[in-house]
């Protein structure tokens, strides 16, 4: 047996785990093996299903009712944790490895104070009375950085925000000072600049108090800032593994490089280097291929060497580093350098005439307090100022991006950009027409079709009562584009075409669809129409990463060939700078900048875009960022500060003007404004935030 | 908070003044028909005619709704016509003898109930689980009456262990209340303990249990102090609103059993058309219901903190 | 191109394939043991009301031998297998017809009182607004008396019939119903199908009834098979007060209410009618949890 002080905190040797179910055995986890050095930080990545958050429930040997682990042994400071009883379980939990988990609401009893729950972790595990407890709890509090932390102690899960709860779960993972902290998905649920900031705190956390960590993601670039090594997943088997270094300068799997061909790193560009989807699906556990799981997507596969038997994992000894290993039978073959050249570079889009304008469009929110005080006070109705003030315009063939948080209104205005809610004030001219005031029902058929919408969340955006081929119909109908059943028919079939799905879609239903096939069809349904603009809220969000890129190309390419203005919502800036060529950044409700994407991605920046930049992580390590952490919570819509909606975050404030009077929108060029009280000159004079070396400079170059 | 119970409170107060119109207009519109109904359906036309201007029954409608509301609200119910006495004499003793009877039910029905919905709800899918589900579905499945006519059958007719009637006329006897609570908690707490099954198997699948579990908590821990405070937020509810349906069921075996309690009264002047007892018990009903109602509303905000404090 | 016509004239799939689909979510019950004992049952007498005129040995409202027991021989032919009433009526024969009115009240009541709960569901969900408020505060309002009070006091006032209780049922289950739908709707309304939907133009009737309701399918017929029950017990209630269908024709629960007095001596004039007004709620009971279950799987 290990002695304490040396050897592994974890080690997993050959673990299998499979899950029972009514269809019969399915293995979720093949042959994984893994060690964990104290105070180092691994990092497990893949798409969803590839079984990296099975690994770590087994960890914790928690594996639900229909799952098990079938062999293998999972060795925590040397014990078998699979061996061990129900009792020494439960002494390991909490106190020796602990977990963080993806929604910290979710995680967090909803009926029990913050104090309660955390000071029963010492309390279980330790010989401590409950002042010590409390103490303790306090002190973790404060070491998380949570300012406050008597009131949040007293407060009940609801009453913090996302990012507060995370805190307070990281500090209920620390309070018995674990060997092992297991974080899955720890920022997933929460915005961006949130997220910079608990990333921070967990990088903090194994320096401070030498946790090693198992940090399970689906996003490359954090794993990169957290990570010491890391672990490729896909379909339940690792196929990659090594420094962090090594692994994300020359990664030797040919999936490892479909990934980073699919994100969209600064080095990415949709016309001179776009993205490499990977072709195909990942395959359902139970139809695995014999051999290498990602032999049918992978352009290396060679018939009866790929797939003659278990590929096993192999040292690459030629690489830059010797702890370096993949699981390919022909990764000495391949040709690794060619997967950086750019693949289908296109010529950049003809842009046109302006289709959309907007000014001064406002949208506000009656918020009735029904309340005897409020009627007393006669403060009976209060305004949420969802949009305010905003002014912009797109143009034919254009792709115009609106970036902001949660909360920044801009769900809101592509509401009332499709009618769903009507302005307030100010006006939404499309094609010359104004739409603000007009709500949906109020629309010909030739407006509506003209204007159409890709939704974000692919199982919500199918009826799932109805068939495909209905659906889309259904909606060549309504438009009048065809009225003739067999021409409707015809068009149905040409759109599954140009979405790229086989025409037997037509007789399915929405059940039967993986989540990217759904979101083809949802593009399909809005060009049905022939739009002249397609609104897209946050399209492939919910996507994985290698069918995001696919959704994202087929939508460009679709965009391209109709010269369709598309608008595009989204919170991430790395796929903004992708395919935009323009962008709107909002904040509360309000545009704080805009301009065109180079204007955007380079000095001068409003703080919040500044702030917005640094907070992306970036799946390349030698990408520089220049590292801005927000403090504080995004303040409620019900009660935005006064002056500059910014002015609780911001780290560039200038003192009391920020507070009270509202920002001027300066300048910069015709067409890139920003609203700030900080004066030009002042904010040119700042440093770029992201900076990508030149193809020389590189190290695999 | 406060405001939340005076809303309430106004809601109900609403409640009752409209069903008390519902009431008015639907039992005493006709004027006619009430006085053949209060003096026989052999009286005269003259003696209808002076009761009803005896009675103020010739002013305007709204001042007839208005006044009977007053009397109402001062506790003068009018005088039942079958047993002409006033209608609280008879009535609050009737209801007396029923609230023994719902004591007993509640004190029987919601420790078995909850403790039968919280095993199953413990550990969903498992035999006892099913087991326990499967039961509460056949028992809830039997009507009161006719569990009253088969627990006779059984109890009274052919093991003769107790008494085939509960009317009680030689005092308060506990032999005689074991029928009537018997069919109604049998018929009752199937439907509490599946309610309770249903939050707590929710409740065991949510992440923060699985929070406290990870945390090493001992198992029972994880149950009481995690679990059961949110699982029993709903059954809460549940079992508050069983006062409602307890005033049907107890109709039914008042009349079964010739208890002599409120539901079978309220049955009696119905089939009688004894129409001031008619109008006295369903308000008395309809404020009770909507009494425990408010209060169902209130205790669900007390104990549930996201509501509480926001 | 026969299918492909067929699947787009929307209306007529809309509710054709709904009921292929109904049929074939039904074999699905295969899979719960428990649904299929319930739909067993519920189809014996279903079988049984059909066939009432062919199973029933005697006249339901014919006076044959009074008090006699279960087994008995009649003189004139013919066994009384579960004996006579008071009146010498066969008590099988009852039941057997029995079951034809309670299967035709039950259905009956059941329908229309979805019908208005499902408009005023739908309208109170999809609207929201004062329709919400109005229609909501109606049915708290209707769901705050306890139930069978209500009854009593309707039934007592407009009398007992058939189509009376019918519209009781109606009136008290109706506001039950809309809140079950306007939950759904509630949750339903906010999808991006939806938002799709009223982004080509469809008008609100439309999309409550293609859009939403087929989507809320599963939870309301797990809830009208439930309802269903109660239905039954409610006829069978006001049957055993004495404000059910006014006799001769056999009602359960009527038969209960007449012989009840003579449960001492006769136990078999009561107990077999009990059984079966038992064994047909247990039978949608059953089946409500069967199609739950499986509802709950996928």
């Amino acid at each position: 047996m290990a002695s304490r002080s040396e050897g592994p905190v974890l080690e997993i040797k050959d673990l299998n785990i499979s899950y029972y179910t009514r269809a019969g055995e399915i293995p979720a986890v093949i042959d994984f093996s893994l060690s964990v050095q104290r105070g180092e930080t691994i990092g497990l990545v893949g798409e969803s299903g590839c079984g990296k958050s099975t690994v770590a429930m087994a960890i914790m040997n928690y594996m639900g009712a229909n799952g098990g682990i079938k062999s293998g042994e999972i060795l925590f400071k040397g014990r078998d944790i699979v061996r061990m009883t129900g009792d020494e379980l439960r002494r390991i939990r909490g106190s020796e490895i602990s977990m963080i988990y993806q929604e910290p609401f979710a995680a967090l009893n909803p009926s029990l104070t913050v104090a309660n729950q955390l000071m029963e972790v010492p309390l279980v595990h330790e010989a401590i009375g409950r002042q010590e407890a409390y103490a303790r709890a306090v002190q973790m509090l404060t070491d998380v950085r949570l300012p406050d932390p008597e009131r949040i102690m007293k407060a009940y899960p609801h009453q913090l925000s996302g990012g507060q709860q995370q805190r307070v779960v990281i500090a209920m993972g620390l309070l018995s000072n674990p060997d092992l902290l297991l974080l899955d998905e720890p920022t997933t649920a929460l915005d961006v600049t949130v997220e910079a900031g608990i990333v921070k705190l967990i990088a903090e956390i194994s320096r401070k108090f030498g946790t090693a960590q198992i940090y399970i993601s689906h996003n490359l670039g954090l794993i990169l800032e957290t990570c010491d090594r890391v672990f490729v997943m896909y379909s339940g088997e690792v196929v990659e593994e090594g420094t962090i270094n090594s692994l994300f300068t020359w990664p030797r799997h040919p999936y490892t490089h479909g990934l980073f061909g699919c994100i969209p790193l600064p080095t990415a560009n949709k016309n001179a280097a776009p993205l490499q989807p990977i072709r195909g699906q990942l395959p359902l556990p139970h139809e695995r291929p014999r051999g290498c799981n990602f032999g049918p997507r992978c352009d290396y596969f060679v018939g009866g060497h790929c797939d003659a038997g278990k590929v096993a994992m192999e040292y690459v000894s030629d690489a830059h580093d010797s702890d370096h290993r993949v699981r390919c039978a022909r990764f000495r073959d391949i040709d690794h350098s060619a997967y950086l050249k750019p693949k289908n570079v296109r010529e950049a889009a003809e842009v046109g005439e302006n289709v959309l304008e907007v000014r001064d469009m406002q949208k506000y929110y009656e918020l009735r307090d029904a309340s005897i005080g409020a009627m007393i006070s006669g403060k009976g109705v209060t305004y949420v100022k969802a949009n305010e003030a905003l002014s912009f315009s797109a143009r034919r063939g254009e792709t115009v991006a609106i970036v902001g948080e949660s909360g920044c209104g801009k769900s809101t205005f592509a509401k009332v950009l499709m009618g769903l809610e009507t302005a307030t004030g100010g006006e939404i001219r499309h094609e010359g027409r104004d739409i603000g005031n007009v709500s949906v029902h109020d629309r010909t058929p030739e407006q509506l079709a003209s204007l159409q919408m890709v939704f974000q969340n692919p199982s919500d955006t199918l009826n799932p009562s109805h068939t495909i081929g209905h659906q889309i119909s259904r909606v060549i109908k309504k438009f009048g584009v065809e009225t003739d059943k067999n021409k409707i028919h015809e068009r149905v079939m040409a759109l599954l075409d140009t979405v790229k799905l086989p025409r037997d879609f037509y007789f399915r239903r929405p059940r039967q669809l993986s989540g990217g096939q759904k979101q083809r069809i949802g593009i399909a349904r809005a060009f049905a129409g022939n739009p002249s603009m397609v609104i897209a809220d946050e399209p492939v969000s919910a996507l994985d990463v290698s069918v995001a890129a696919a959704v994202t190309e087929l939508l460009m390419d679709i965009q391209r060939e109709h010269r369709t203005t598309l608008l595009f919502i989204s919170h991430d800036l790395s796929v903004v700078r992708y395919l935009a060529d323009r962008v709107v950044v909002m904040y509360l409700g309000q545009i704080v900048e805009r301009g065109s994407t180079e204007e955007i991605f380079d000095p001068p920046y409003h703080p919040y875009t500044e702030a917005l930049l640094s907070a992306v992580p970036i799946a390349d390590p030698e990408v520089t960022k220049r590292e801005i952490v927000l403090e504080g919570n995004l303040p409620s819509v019900t009660n935005p500060p006064a002056g500059c909606p910014f002015v609780t975050r911001c780290p560039r404030r200038q003192g009391a003007i920020c507070e009270q009077q509202r920002p001027p929108v300066q300048l910069v060029s015709e067409g890139h404004a920003i609203a700030c009280h900080i004066p030009l000159d002042e904010l040119r004079a700042v440093e770029p935030v992201i900076r990508v070396p030149s193809e020389d400079e590189r190290a695999h170059a | 908070m406060l405001i939340l119970i005076f809303k309430r409170i106004g809601f109900m107060v609403i409640t009752m003044l409209i069903v008390s119109m519902l009431l008015f207009l639907l039992l005493e519109f006709d004027k006619e028909g009430v006085a053949v109904r209060v003096l026989g359906p052999y009286s005269s036309e003259e003696q209808r005619a002076i009761w009803l201007e005896d009675n103020g029954y010739n002013d305007p409608l709204y001042v007839r709704y208005f006044s009977w509301l007053g009397r109402f609200a001062s506790g003068d119910f009018g005088e039942s016509v079958r047993f002409k006495v006033p209608v609280s004499e008879v009535m609050w003793p009737r209801l007396w003898n029923t609230a023994i009877l719902g004591f007993w039910v509640f004190a029987v029905m919601i420790p078995l109930s909850l403790a039968l919905g919280i095993l199953a709800g413990m550990r969903e899918g498992s035999k006892l689980d099913r087991s326990i589900s499967v039961l509460s579905i056949i028992t809830t499945s039997v009507p009161e009456f006719a569990s009253a006519v088969l627990f006779s059958a059984l109890f009274v007719f052919s093991l003769q262990w107790l008494p085939g009637t509960s009317s009680m006329m030689d005092g308060f006897d506990f032999k005689q209340l074991i029928l009537p609570v018997l069919v109604l908690v049998v018929y009752d707490f199937g439907y509490v303990a599946r309610m309770t099954r249903a939050s707590m198997a929710e409740v065991m699948t949510t992440q923060y249990i699985r929070t406290a579990v990870l945390k090493g908590l001992p198992y029972n821990q994880v149950i009481l102090k995690h679990a059961l405070r949110n699982a029993l937020i709903a059954p809460f509810t549940v079992i508050m609103l069983q006062v409602n349906w307890l005033l049907c069921g107890v109709i039914v075996v008042e009349f079964f059993f010739a208890y002599k309690g409120f539901g079978a009264l309220l049955l009696e002047a119905s089939l009688n058309k004894d129409i001031f007892l008619i109008e006295a018990c369903a308000m008395v009903a309809v404020f009770v219901a909507v009494a425990t109602q408010t209060l169902a509303d209130i205790g669900y905000t007390y104990l549930n903190p996201r509501i509480r404090f926001s | 191109m026969t299918n492909a016509s067929v699947a787009t004239s929307p209306p007529a799939t809309g509710y054709g394939a709904a009921l292929v689909r109904a049929l074939r979510s039904f074999t699905l019950l295969r899979e719960s043991w428990v649904g299929m004992i319930g739909a067993a049952i519920v189809l014996f007498w279903v079988g049984v009301a059909i066939s009432a005129p062919v199973l029933s040995p005697f006249d339901p409202n014919a006076t044959v031998m009074p008090l006699q027991k279960p087994g008995a021989e009649h003189v004139g032919g013919g066994t009384f297998w579960l004996g006579t009433d008071h009146l010498g009526r066969d008590i099988l024969s009852r039941i057997i017809w029995g079951s034809r009115t309670v299967l035709y009240y039950a259905p009956l009541a059941t329908f229309t009182a979805y019908a208005v709960g499902i408009v005023m569901g739908l309208a109170a969900g999809y609207h929201r607004g004062w329709v919400d408020d109005v229609l909501s505060r109606i049915s708290d309002i209707i769901l705050s008396f306890p139930v069978l009070v209500l009854y009593i006091v309707i039934i007592a006032t407009i009398g007992a019939s058939g189509v009376n209780i019918v519209i009781a049922i109606t009136f008290a289950s109706g506001p039950g119903i809309m809140r079950i739908v306007r939950g759904l709707v509630l949750d339903l309304r906010n999808r991006d199908y939806v938002a799709a939907a009223q982004t080509r133009g469809e008008g609100s009737w439309r999309i409550m009834l293609v859009e939403i309701l087929p989507n809320a399918r599963g939870p309301l017929i797990v809830d009208a098979c439930l309802r269903m029950g109660y239905v039954i017990i409610t006829i069978g209630v006001l049957g055993f007060l004495g404000l059910g269908l006014p006799p001769p024709d056999p009602d359960w629960g009527g038969m209960i209410n007449e012989t009840r007095q003579m449960a001492m001596a006769f136990p078999h004039m009561t107990v077999y009618p009990c059984l079966a007004i038992s064994s047909l709620i247990l039978g949608f009971n059953l089946l409500a949890d069967g199609v739950r279950e499986i509802s709950l799987r996928d």
